[in-house]
Order: structure tokens, then sequence, then C-alpha cells
């Protein structure tokens, strides 16, 4: 997709302030209730194509899911499920509507602090792994570590601990070329949890895997929910939909069916 | 994100991609070397010009009959020696005026013909320039006033015709006429091509006789200091014009010929570097280029980036410092090369080279410079990249 096709944009994009920054976000809201980790209020995207016609990705789209809760968004493809995996994930603003992450509106932040937003309270694990080639495991897993100024050192501690807690611990200096689908799923799993994060965004975290390494891998998402991380699921695949506790169904840019 | 970080994450880029990266820099480093090479070597010349120039000996006026300048048609001198009187008396002090008559002639000893300068003048030329003896002694005023046949020898000369041979006391021919060596000179080098350890000088009136002309080609007045030089300059030139009404004399001091020298050669190596520059320049665009393809092929990692935090001004930085670090690098393999370039070519050729401080300030500033200017484009293009649609990319 092109610069172009995107340009219908996102609403009040940049209408900066920071300030409330994320990290206050994960207080209590007034109510008492502990604010949900995304609160979507009639989301919708669209794009321009480069012929110039719009298509409308989401049509308004409301929902909300809890702190450790364990969500998956399921659709056939082109339901507009990856769109609104990009807008919780804030890896992209919505056309119009309210979207709320740990109580924060992203409308309110500008480019930097949905950069923070995302460091701090979003670890993202993709269907491909997304790993640089030439680093070694340990150093993938730190690179989130590095956008928040933590020392070397410390970045190097904590990502061996997250390589650990998904039973890499022997693996550190291996590239990813060196292991395994299932293994460098893993790495990328180790390094969505190594800054902490709040909820834990999978993209099809299966769909390059056989079925003994996918099982292993939605085993272990399942132990990280347990031990209190949101775990919001993207997948058309059934089976896979049908471990989450908690089953949003996307179709034509609409939920469908949420149970 | 920290510098540091990013430092590193240059090197491991360009660590990466190592062939890339070495003929990347090559544009840049052979942009630098010839600005430090050619600047070393026009400043060199310029330093050497001005040796030769001030080795003349100190405060000198020249006097030649027309216009000197370029494009000036060479004059038929009509001065003689009693024009050089004139010009003592003008001058006041005859022991500080001298006189030059020109000539082409082979010197020979037995077998041995060397073709050498003859320069006739008088006792008075060693109180004017700085040309001190080697052995012997100078022109006398007797040897002027009675035209003796003797010659004092340039060091070059001295040694083709005699070798090891002390040359005091001894015979040599010029055209025909034997002459007596008494003195050699100390080796000077060369001054405005004339190479003047290749001179033979002989009495004034001995070798107008020798010529077979009366004329003198020029005279030459030494200024009791720095001060006095321009006014004496133009007693003589208008001492000259009013003996010779409608002639035209020239009187040229050290000065104007290191000031005209001196902005001749400035502008020469002003134009060198200027034309060193340009491959500069290239290397840059070079780096521009390499580096918009490095982005390219990284926009998979600048979304993976983002999508961990990066801010945009993280990945400006990132893809920045790569740039500048490409060309420091670049800048100072070339500045080292470029030195040990200058210092080579001094050491085994005739080919002055003298390496200035700004040149290589100058060198790094800019090779730095064109990394910022030239990474910058680049480095924008990943940092304005859509997370989404870079993760997207194959």
């Amino acid at each position: 997709m092109s610069r172009d096709e995107r340009a219908a944009g996102p609403a009040g994009a940049s209408t900066g302030a920071s300030a409330a920054g994320p990290a206050a976000a994960a207080t209590p809201g007034a109510t008492g209730e502990p604010v949900p980790a995304f609160e979507a209020i009639g989301l919708t995207r669209s794009y321009r194509l480069d012929g110039g016609v719009l298509v409308d990705a989401l049509r308004g789209v409301s929902l909300r899911i809890g702190q450790g809760e364990f969500a998956a968004i399921a659709g056939p493809s082109g339901s507009g499920k990856s769109t609104l995996m990009h807008l919780l994930g804030c890896l992209d603003r919505p056309t119009s509507g309210t979207l709320r992450v740990n109580g924060v509106d992203v409308a309110t932040l500008d480019d930097a602090g949905l950069a923070e937003l995302r460091n701090r309270t979003i670890g993202f694990v993709f269907q491909s792994f997304h790993l640089l080639a030439r680093t070694s495991a340990l150093d993938n897993v730190a690179l989130p570590l590095v956008y928040r100024s933590v020392s070397r050192a410390e970045r190097r501690e904590r990502a061996g601990a997250a390589l650990e807690a998904v039973g890499l611990g022997h693996r550190l200096t291996h590239r990813p070329s060196q292991m395994s689908g299932g293994e460098q799923q893993r790495v990328a799993i180790a390094r969505a949890l190594v800054g902490d994060p709040r909820v834990l965004l999978a993209d099809e975290p299966t769909g390059n895997l056989d079925t003994r390494n996918g099982e292993e891998v939605m085993g272990l998402l399942e132990r990280l929910n347990e031990g209190g991380v949101a775990v919001v699921l993207v997948t058309h695949d059934a089976e896979v939909a049908a471990r989450a506790r908690r089953r949003i169904h996307v179709r034509d840019g609409r939920i469908e069916r949420d149970t | 994100m920290r510098t540091a970080e990013a430092l590193r994450m240059a090197v491991e880029a360009l660590r990466v991609n190592r062939l890339r990266s070495t003929l990347t820099m090559l544009g840049v480093i052979i942009g630098v070397f010839s600005v430090v090479i050619l600047v070393a070597i026009g400043t060199g010349a310029k330093n050497a010009v001005e040796k030769e120039i001030s080795g003349l000996g100190s405060n000198i006026i020249l006097v030649v009959p027309g216009q000197v300048g370029l494009g000036a048609a060479p004059t038929q001198s009509r001065l003689d020696l009693s024009d050089v009187a004139y010009v003592r008396r003008v001058v006041g002090d005859p022991s500080r005026v001298t006189v030059a008559v020109n000539s082409g002639e082979p010197v020979r000893v037995g077998r041995v013909e060397v073709f050498a300068t003859l320069t006739g003048t008088d006792e008075n030329m060693p109180h004017v320039f700085d040309r001190p003896l080697r052995r012997g002694r100078y022109l006398s005023e007797t040897d002027v006033d009675t035209r003796r046949r003797v010659v004092i020898l340039g060091s070059e000369v001295a040694a083709k015709l005699f070798g090891d041979v002390d040359p005091i006391g001894r015979q040599v021919t010029i055209a025909g006429v034997r002459f007596r060596v008494i003195g050699v000179y100390e080796t000077v080098g060369s001054t405005f091509g004339v190479a003047r350890d290749q001179e033979v000088h002989l009495p004034v009136t001995t070798a107008q006789r020798l010529i077979g002309l009366p004329r003198i080609n020029g005279i030459a007045v030494g200024a009791s200091g720095p001060d006095e030089i321009e006014s004496l300059r133009q007693r003589v030139v208008a001492a000259l014009d009013a003996r010779y009404p409608g002639e035209t004399f020239s009187a040229v001091t050290q000065t104007q010929l290191l000031g005209t020298i001196g902005t001749v050669l400035g502008m020469l190596t002003g134009v060198l570097a200027a034309i060193a520059g340009i491959s500069l320049l290239v290397g840059g665009v070079g780096v521009s280029n390499i580096m918009l393809v490095g982005v390219r092929e990284r926009t998979k990692e600048v979304g993976l980036r983002k999508a961990l935090g990066a801010r945009g001004r993280d990945i400006l930085g990132q893809f920045l410092i790569e740039a500048v670090l490409l060309t420091t690098i670049g800048g100072v393999i070339g500045i080292l090369t470029g030195v040990g370039g200058a210092l080579l070519i001094q050491a085994v050729s005739p080919v002055p080279a003298s390496i200035t401080w700004w040149s290589i300030v100058l060198a790094f500033g800019v090779s730095a410079a064109v990394g910022v200017f030239f990474g910058v484009a680049p480095a924008r293009r990943a940092a304005r990249l859509d997370p989404v649609v870079a993760l997207r990319t194959d």
C-alpha cells in the first residue's frame, strides 16, 4: 500500500500532548473499576486506493477488552481483523471513533506518544516472527528496551530472563537462522514480553508453524495469560480461535459475533 | 535511544554490508584524498616559490627596460654601463647597485662541455644578492675595470666540469676564449625556472666583449631596508624616465613578485581544491544512493522497530548516524592516505608538498557535513515509513 492509499488518513492524528503518558494510565479509573486494556467506540478506518476509490476496512467497531483477558479476533481474510489489530496495536490511527488503550485516548497522543505507548503497553507477536536476521536471540529480545534507554547490561539481563521464561535459556547467542520456526516464534514472544506489557497482540502466531510447534506456542501464550497478561489473538483458524476464552468474529468491517 | 546505541547499530549495519560500505566509502576517500593532496601540492609550490624569491636576497629592486607583464613584447635593451653609473648616482651608494648581462654559451674543459647561463656582473653583486661562495673569491673592481678573463662557477657547472677536483685556478674555455676560475658558488637551487647553479659569472665588461654588444640586460638595486623599497623604486624609475623621455622602464620589487605569484598560486590551489571537492560531492551522492537502497532493504526492519516503540527520530538518528559514520570513516582514511601521499610525493619527486592543518580540518568537516547532507533525505524517508505498510513489505 502506498502513502496515497492511506491518505484518507487518521482523524485528529497529531493533537499532541503525550504528557498524560501511558504510565499514568494503569491506575484505575474514577469509578474504582480497573480501566480496560482496550476500549473502542465506533471505530472506522477507510483507505483511499490509488484509483481514488475509498475502501472502508472498518465500519464502526465498538468493543472492550479487559485486563488479563484472552480474546481471539477471528474472521476470514479481508474481514478487517488485521486493520482492527493495527488500530489496537497503535500502529495506525482510526479514521473516526474513539480508542482508549489502557485508559489513554490515542487521539491525544502524537506519533512519539504512540511509539511510547506501543513500547510500554503492547507486546507484538507476528505471523512471520520479524526477527532481525543477523542478530542473536538475546539482542533481538532486548530490542524494545533500546527505545526505553535501558542500560545495555540491564537489557541483556532482562532479555536473558525473558528467553528463560519461554524455555530458550540455552539459545541466547543463536541467530534466527540457527533456530526452528517454533523456537523463532518463542524468541519473538520473549521480545514481546521483555518490556512487561499489559497486552500481547498476536497476529496469526501459529500461521507459519507446524501443528506441534503451533501447539507449543499456543500453550506458551495460555501460560502467559494465566500470569496476568491480556492476550489478543488475530486468526482465521477456527481451531486456534477456539482456544481463546472469548471469540470476536469480524466480517465486512463489523463485529459479527462476540462470544 | 542513546547515541552510543545508535552508533553501535550503525557500525553493525556497515559491518554486515562490508563490501558495499567499503565501495561507498571509496567515493568519499578519493574525494578527501584529492583535496588533501592537491592542497598540499599547491601550498608546497607556493611556499617553494616564496622561498626562492626571498632566497635571492632581501629588499631587491630589479630594473629592466620596457614593460614587465603578461603579453608585453620583449624590449631591446638600450641600457648600457653609463646608465649603471647614472643609477648609482641616483641611489647615492654605488655598492648597492649591480648589473647583469645575460647570455648562454657552452663552457668546456678538455672534452667535457656544459651549457651554462653566462651572467656578466660586477663587484657589487654580493652586496645586493644573497649568493654565498663555497670556495675562492667574488669578482673585484679590478676584474671589471681590466676586463679580466675570470669566472665564478655555479656549483652544478663546477661539479660537471671538474668532478671532485678543486677548480680554483684552473682554465675553462668559453667561445674559444680561455678563462681562469676564481670561485665556486654554494648550491642555491633555482628561481623562476632559472637554474642558478648552472650559472657562470664573469666581469660585465668581459661579457660585453664576448657577446659583442655594449648593452646590459638589467640593473639590480638593493634598498637599505623594507621601508625604503617603494620610494627608491620610484626614484630610480623617474630618473631613468627623465634620462630617456618616451621610453618605459620597469622596476619590480620582491614584494610585488611575491604578491603576484602568491595570488596566482593561491588561486591555483583553490581551483584544484574545488575540482577535488567536486569528487567529494560525487562521493556524497553515492552515499545518498546507497543509504536509499539500505532504507528500502530494511523497510521491514524499520516497521518492526517502530512497532516495538522506536520513534521517528530514533529511526532518523539511526540512518543519519550510519551515513555520517560512512563519510567520516571515509574522510579519516582519505586524510591519512592524502597525508601519506603528500609525504611520499615530497620524498620521491621534486614536487614540493606542504600539508596544511586547515585542509585536514576542512576535509574532515566537509566529509561529516556530506554525510549529514546526503544522509538526511534517506533517513527522513525511513523515519516517515508507516509501520503497517513497512511490516507488510517483503
